[in-house]
């Protein structure tokens, strides 16, 4: 039909309008916001007060183009945003897309095992209690509850002083290797857990009062067979509404876990280029969120298409 | 834990599967964390009633003493009595988590109400804003916003409070559009009152009404994000005696003197889960009075 297809196609052209709006939208909160900063950028360019002369500043200030009027720097940014390319940092004298490049490895490991360590957990845990006796209910959704509201660097000094320094079964800073992964993916995960398995035994409880459970039960399906291939896909979608926070919290709790282990990475030099106020890589890792924000939620649409069939039908 | 998660999850309305007692308000689930809100009170408004040591007195024989009976949290590097500074932290700890929670709501109320009423390319324009806020985490914004301000308690309150006013923009915003639709709107409408009386007096009030537990939740929230900045060396400073700034400090020690930094960090836990505890209990008892 095509008449289908060229709604399908408009509705692609509306979701890039979107991302590109987002995009847009942060870059210029972000240029408003490091414009707001105060302080002079070439102090921080040349490592302090009175370092250099006038006429080394002025070099510096025409290097980074800081003596252009405001909306030349904004268009130039903008435009060079758009090719990937945020200047270089004033504190590491590098191409920030380098910098972010690079610390971007041990920040992915890092939150990729703390979502799978996360998914693991809360599939098992929503799966064996969803519907089961009253007991067992209250005491897993009081943990928790006592999981979301934890400070993740609670559980991270835990875990560090029991297990690096008391049992000293693990290395205590530093990124070498995988028992150095093991304890930050863990302190990470469990508050994701928790949000997790909540959504997911709620969506689990529902699906099993259903009349379709009925149905599959009186074709003699077994309990776990019924869970897993009918239960589960319904849970599924209500859990895909909470990407957005489970993003928010992996990102941010990424910054902290990274500062309690002394990992080095994204929240490392998120940190560094806040506290030396290094505004190219602010820019860039500004940027940085919202872009993998924003292809986190596309992702997501896609999944839906995927978990739900109905929804194949009304996009067709 | 950030507010939108916290809206994320009271808003699905998880209440208790129906606990039959006879008298609610005698749950342990509710008694044990509204004492412990009570302490905190007391913590705030009496500290001396908790500890006879002065917490930023320096004692030169007593460094980094483990806990003990006469230092109930042990003490620190200069040799002060951690729980007493943890004590006297509790007003600052708790004003910047009032102060930002009050900022927030504020904050989403005028611009949830705004994303609601403008007339179209504005509410659009708003809806947006929002929905890029949301987009980062706030913990991302915060440290934003201290970029721009510097440390410090006052900025520490800002950062945090300015933070999360998306997430309440979001709901106010929602809000007000189902309010807008009611009975009572539109009998003031057709009264010929001013939209401004109409929006003030009928629809604010109305719209804002879920914030009172969510405010209440908010407030552990906001702890917990100004202790994290002040734990990233982002937000109070030592040698204030805030609890984020006690932790900072303390993970200098983690490994000669690891209660350094478990114990401030235990009592914003303890804290955090008590304040979310009592708001939610609340909240179910509510809505159980309303039906």
């Amino acid at each position: 039909m095509p008449g289908s297809s060229r709604n399908l196609i408009r509705a692609g052209l509306k979701r890039l309008g979107v991302v590109f709006a987002v995009l847009w939208g942060a870059a210029t909160i972000a240029f408003v916001a490091v414009k707001l900063i105060p302080g002079d950028p070439v102090s921080v360019l040349s490592g302090g007060e009175n370092v250099v002369d006038a006429a080394e500043r002025a070099v510096l200030t025409q290097q980074y183009g800081l003596d252009q009027p405001l909306y030349v720097q904004y268009a130039r940014y903008v435009l060079n945003a758009l090719t990937g390319d945020f200047g270089e940092s004033y504190q590491y004298r590098q191409p920030v897309a380098e910098l972010i490049y690079e610390a971007a490895g041990p920040t992915l490991q890092l939150a990729g095992s703390a979502i799978f360590i996360a998914l693991i957990l809360s599939l098992s845990i929503a799966l064996a209690t969803a519907g089961r006796r009253r007991g067992i209910a209250i005491a897993v959704s009081g943990i928790e509850l006592v999981l979301l509201s934890t400070p993740v660097y609670w559980i991270g000094i835990v875990l560090l002083s029991v297990f690096s320094f008391r049992l000293q079964w693990f290395p205590v800073t530093g990124n070498a290797g995988f028992s150095a992964l093991i304890l930050p993916a863990i302190a990470l995960s469990l508050p994701l857990a928790a949000l997790l398995t909540q959504v997911l035994r709620d969506g689990l409880e529902e699906a099993l009062l259903q009349p379709f459970s009925l149905t599959v039960r009186m074709r003699g399906v077994g309990e776990t067979a019924l869970r897993l291939r009918h239960g589960l896909r319904h849970a599924a979608l209500a859990a895909s509404t909470l990407t957005g926070t489970l993003f928010a919290s992996t990102l941010g709790g990424s910054i902290l876990t990274e500062t309690v282990f002394g990992r080095s990475g994204i929240g490392q030099i998120t940190l560094q280029a806040i506290k030396t106020r290094d505004m190219p890589l602010v820019l860039g890792l500004v940027m940085l969120s919202a872009f993998v924000f924003v292809i986190i939620n596309l992702l997501v649409d896609a999944l839906y298409l995927l978990i739900d069939p109905r929804l194949r039908r009304s996009a067709a | 834990m950030s507010s939108t998660e916290l809206f994320d999850t009271v808003l699905r309305g998880r209440a208790a599967a129906g606990s039959r007692r006879r008298h609610p308000w005698l749950a342990p689930g509710l008694l044990l964390p509204l004492a412990a809100v009570i302490v905190l009170a007391f913590a705030v408004w009496m500290p001396q009633w908790f500890t006879a040591f002065d917490p930023d007195a320096i004692d030169t024989n007593a460094i980094l003493e483990a806990p003990s009976g006469i230092h109930w949290f042990g003490t620190d590097e200069l040799g002060r009595d951690l729980f007493s500074r943890i004590v006297y932290g509790t007003s600052q700890s708790l004003t910047i988590g009032i102060g930002a929670t009050v900022i927030a709501c504020f904050g989403g109320v005028i611009l949830g109400t705004a994303a609601a009423l403008s007339p179209k390319p504005i509410s659009r324009l708003l809806l947006r804003v929002i929905d890029i806020l949301l987009a980062f985490p706030e913990i991302l914004l915060a440290l934003l916003v201290i970029a721009v301000l510097g440390r410090g308690p006052l900025n520490t309150l800002l950062a945090v409070g300015l933070s999360s006013i998306a997430g309440y923009a979001r709901l106010i915003r929602s809000q007000v559009l189902q309010v807008k639709l009611s009975g009572y709107v539109e009998h003031a409408v057709a009264l010929g009152e001013h939209p401004w009386t109409i929006i003030i007096e009928h629809i604010v009030p109305n719209a804002a009404r879920p914030l009172v537990i969510l405010a209440t939740i908010g407030v552990g929230a906001s702890v917990l994000t100004a202790s994290a900045l002040s734990f990233l060396g982002l937000g109070v400073v030592p040698p204030a005696a805030e609890w984020g700034a006690l932790l900072a400090n303390g993970r200098n020690f983690i490994d000669i003197a690891p209660w350094t930094s478990l114990l401030p960090a235990t009592v914003v836990a303890v804290s955090v889960i008590s304040i979310t505890l009592v708001a939610r209990r609340l909240q179910t008892l509510l809505a159980r009075g309303d039906a």
